[in-house]
């Protein structure tokens, strides 16, 4: 009836799979494919009576703009600069408490700290910007009232830029500290007791056995998380700079990711223009990063490979 | 060998000691929330926030309560979006993540790498929004607030993978053999044998719902219709405009108003279901990680 193993001949065969898949297909059409067409609008003035085919062309202005303004280059230095920063401190220290708990022997202790930890994870962004405010703020913070009761004169933290890439890196941290902990704890968990008896047989000390068996048997684990990682660096942490900076222009030369002055140019400026060329220069920066990671990682391990 | 298990043991106290610093660290923060929300909003100006109350008082809370209307309805906004979005969401998800494993359906990959390349490039914020509001009409309604959020590629990969490990391959062809078909198949043996799975994922579906702020901030113009978190945050907001234009035109608006303590009152209160929860969830939690850390 249908030619054997066409495109038919397998829709007829499997139509309840076919069905039962189709929403999911349909969701992504629309909402993750279907916007590509917009992106029409980077090459636009927009405007809002116009829509999308009725708005004045003007080419590359919007990126000439953003690139003569310097705009573009301190988003990207910015956000590729947080997401190194991230990647690289929240895996040293993730892997660092993982081990440390994972030598830890009381049940008790181990599950309570585990859950403490992994706390901050469950929490909304917007609670993070009420810790914030209530450590930072200049007149009633606890910082300031810890400085000032130490004899120290108290810091307007909330204008002093310098600060704020190190506040938000310890915040990024605080979040997502457990979340990584946990994936490492399970690989230590899953490594053979047996390396570990050897290991002591031939008198090797708890250094040692961490980092000649522990730390090398963590490689896999942190390969795919940092290619992960690698895969979406331009894509900034919008929520956590959003609901800690906020509209605080003082503090944007530091904290400005692409995300961020995305959502300003769409919400405050309604710069639709401007805003979704910024956003397709970060789309097709991270498409040609996460090709040219999956590219060379093919050539050195292709186990590893993303796709 | 005495040095051994002396290394051993300076290296035990050594972790025991971090790890509670650490442990501290991730919850002070918390025990500031707290003793701020009982804390006198006058102590708080003059005193300045500590771990320990200087001046307790519920002031915060009774002011929260006093007009719960907006609060019930951010509350009933956010548990229906949760609910809704969680069970519609699980349910597409389960069934992408069983077609997407099986051996004999034969477009699994290319339609799996469909699903995966949204990873990978996108149009962006704004063309989303854009066509969200003006072509779909989307704003100020509650489908915004949970069609953008039933799936995500992640979450799809996570299912296939758990399918994938709890359920044998032969399980699916001898459930054939006996002439079920495959929603057959997907509801009598999927739903039962990867219920860990479909737990730890209508989990991370759950919590994205409830800790949305987002969308409300993108598409809600209708105070009445906020998610609780964006309820929170415009609290935030508005108190910061009460207690600034008070400082600084002397007008004193908000002397009624204890604009601190409610703020962290308000924080607690919608924080404390996530934090009530929490010990029942968090092991689904750690088995999605450890699952989901290894690829598929």
């Amino acid at each position: 009836m249908f030619k054997k193993k066409g495109f038919l001949y397998e829709l007829n065969k499997n139509r309840i799979m076919f069905l039962m898949i189709a929403p999911t297909l349909l969701f992504f059409l629309i909402n993750s494919y279907a916007p590509m067409v917009g992106i029409y609008y980077a090459f636009t003035s927009y405007d809002f009576a116009g829509g999308l085919f009725g708005s004045p062309f003007v080419g590359l202005d919007n990126f000439k703009f953003l690139t003569q303004s310097g705009i573009l280059l301190k988003l990207t230095i910015n956000t590729l600069g947080y997401n190194v920063v991230f990647i690289i401190l929240g895996n040293v220290i993730s892997i660092g408490a993982a081990i440390l708990l994972s030598e830890v022997r009381g049940k008790l202790f181990k599950k309570l700290s585990q859950s403490i930890m992994f706390l901050p994870y469950f929490v909304s962004f917007v609670l993070i910007s009420v810790l914030a405010f209530n450590m930072f703020n200049a007149d009633s913070g606890f910082v300031n009232q810890l400085l000032k009761s130490l004899g120290f004169d108290p810091v307007d933290i909330y204008n002093t830029p310098w600060l704020w890439p190190f506040l938000i890196t310890a915040f990024y941290i605080w979040k997502n500290l457990g979340y990584s902990m946990v994936i490492y704890l399970a690989s230590i968990m899953g490594i053979s007791d047996e390396y570990y008896e050897a290991a002591k047989i031939d008198g090797a000390n708890i250094f040692q056995r961490i980092w000649y068996i522990t730390i090398p048997m963590l490689k896999s684990t942190f390969i795919i998380l940092l290619l992960f990682a690698l895969g979406s660096i331009m894509k900034g942490q919008f929520d956590l700079f959003y609901q800690l900076v906020g509209n605080n222009g003082v503090l944007f030369n530091v904290t400005d990711i692409v995300d961020t002055y995305v959502y300003r140019s769409l919400k405050v400026n309604f710069d639709i223009g401007m805003a979704t060329a910024a956003g397709l220069y970060q789309s097709i920066f991270g498409f040609v990063m996460i090709m040219t990671v999956n590219y060379i990682i093919k050539k050195i391990n292709d186990d590893y490979a993303l796709f | 060998m005495d040095d051994n298990i002396l290394s051993s043991r300076v290296f035990r106290m050594m972790a025991y000691l971090i790890i509670t610093i650490f442990s501290l660290l991730c919850l002070f923060p918390f025990l500031l929330i707290i003793s701020g929300s009982l804390t006198a909003n006058e102590s708080i100006i003059r005193d300045g926030f500590h771990l320990i109350p200087k001046v307790f008082s519920l002031e915060g809370y009774e002011m929260v309560f006093i007009f719960p209307a907006q609060l019930i309805k951010a509350y009933s906004v956010t548990i229906f979006v949760t609910v809704v979005g969680t069970l519609v969401g699980l349910f597409l998800i389960t069934m992408a993540g069983y077609v997407l494993q099986r051996k004999d359906f034969k477009y699994r990959n290319p339609l799996s790498f469909f699903i995966y390349f949204t990873t990978l490039f996108g149009g962006g914020l704004v063309p989303w929004y854009i066509m969200l509001t003006t072509y779909f009409g989307l704003a100020d309604t509650y489908a915004v607030l949970i069609l953008p959020g039933l799936m995500t590629p992640f979450l799809i990969i996570l299912m296939k993978n758990f399918i994938k490990s709890a359920i044998p391959e032969e399980l699916f062809e001898s459930a054939k053999i006996d002439g079920a078909n495959d929603f057959r198949i997907y509801y009598s043996i999927v739903l039962k044998l990867a219920m860990p799975g479909i737990a730890t994922v209508g989990l991370f579906l759950a919590l994205t719902y409830w800790n949305d702020w987002f969308m409300s901030s993108l598409f809600i113009n209708d105070v009445s219709m906020y998610q609780l978190q964006y309820y929170l945050y415009n609290t935030i907001n508005t108190m910061m405009f009460v207690s600034q234009m008070a400082t600084g035109t002397g007008v004193t608006l908000g002397r009624d108003i204890p604009t601190e303590s409610t703020k962290m009152a308000m924080a607690i209160v919608v924080t404390g279901p996530i934090i009530f929860l929490y010990p029942f969830v968090q092991r689904y939690f750690v088995k999605g990680l450890t699952i989901g850390a290894v690829k598929g």
